[in-house]
């Protein structure tokens, strides 16, 4: 079973929102010159930004905001976001894997940018019941 | 300078209790966009059964990521921290963090690695409340790059 597809738009906006609210200033998050300096094509979203709006999908698909049991995924590939108002989009999909005799529903998530994966391994375990 | 793997299983003191705001809550949430009443709204929380606001799944990240300053700065394991990504993360739920928790964490060592010139750190945080009731379980993997 595969869950709806959802779509996220990133913009340094939202980067510099989440840096204040997480406490990651890492500069390669919000300085071009920082961030090319290192090798990067350009500023990058924080990787625990993609896995929020990701657990953000996986909260929704389960139904409840505390139904995540266990959730974890890979960092595979930068998530470059261009100083403009469009920003760019993280497209979210998932099918459900398994449902366990205990109410658990275990699924594989993907999540891309411009058709690229930027998450491997994505997966999570929600309370679907009980 | 690469990673000493002899560091493998050392675990570092607990830090500081973190007091979770209502307020911190609220910020996180809205940060990510994250709309649902129970993260912004204590009387939504307390009819799922919750003290007050809950948490998002990644907001324990806030925590851990603190905690583990004292692994990466510690000059005998030896981090090039502007070498560094982040690699893998997960965490593991025995409930949500809601408003109102004091937490502190323990991060122990896990795994040290090397490959294709680059060094791999796998770190575990158990957070606790004061009481030491077990929370969450959260693993980082920081890749630390190679120079070449």
């Amino acid at each position: 079973m595969e869950l709806p597809a959802r779509t996220f738009r990133v913009t340094r906006a939202d980067l510099v929102r989440y840096a204040g609210a997480s406490g990651d200033f890492n500069p390669i998050h919000w300085s071009d010159r920082i961030a090319t300096k290192v090798g990067l094509p350009g500023v990058i979203a924080h990787g625990m930004f993609t896995m929020a709006l990701v657990g953000r999908a996986v909260t929704e698909w389960a139904g409840s905001p505390d139904a995540v049991v266990d959730y974890g995924v890979r960092f595979t590939r930068p998530v470059v976001v261009p100083d403009d108002d469009e920003g760019t989009e993280i497209e979210v999909t998932a099918v459900v894997r398994e449902v366990t005799e205990e109410g658990l529903t275990r699924l594989d998530v993907t999540a891309t940018c411009h058709g690229e994966k930027v998450l491997s391994q994505a997966r999570a375990t929600v309370r679907t019941a009980g | 300078m690469s990673l000493d793997p002899s560091y493998v299983g050392r675990t570092y003191p607990p830090t500081a209790p973190y007091q979770v705001g209502r307020e911190k809550i609220r910020e996180f949430a809205t940060a990510i966009g994250a709309t649902d009443p129970a993260h912004h709204d204590p009387e939504a929380a307390r009819t799922l059964g919750h003290a007050d606001v809950v948490a998002p799944p990644t907001f324990p990240f806030v925590l851990t990521m603190a905690a583990n300053q004292q692994i990466v700065e510690d000059p005998a394991v030896g981090v090039d921290y502007s070498r560094v990504v982040h690699g893998d993360q997960r965490f593991a739920y025995t409930r949500p963090v809601v408003a109102g928790d004091e937490l502190v964490c323990v991060s122990t060592i896990e795994d040290i690695t090397s490959r294709g010139g680059h060094g791999f750190l796998t770190t575990r945080t158990d957070i606790t409340t004061v009481a030491g009731e077990p929370v969450v379980a959260v693993w980082s993997k920081l890749v630390v790059r190679g120079e070449a």
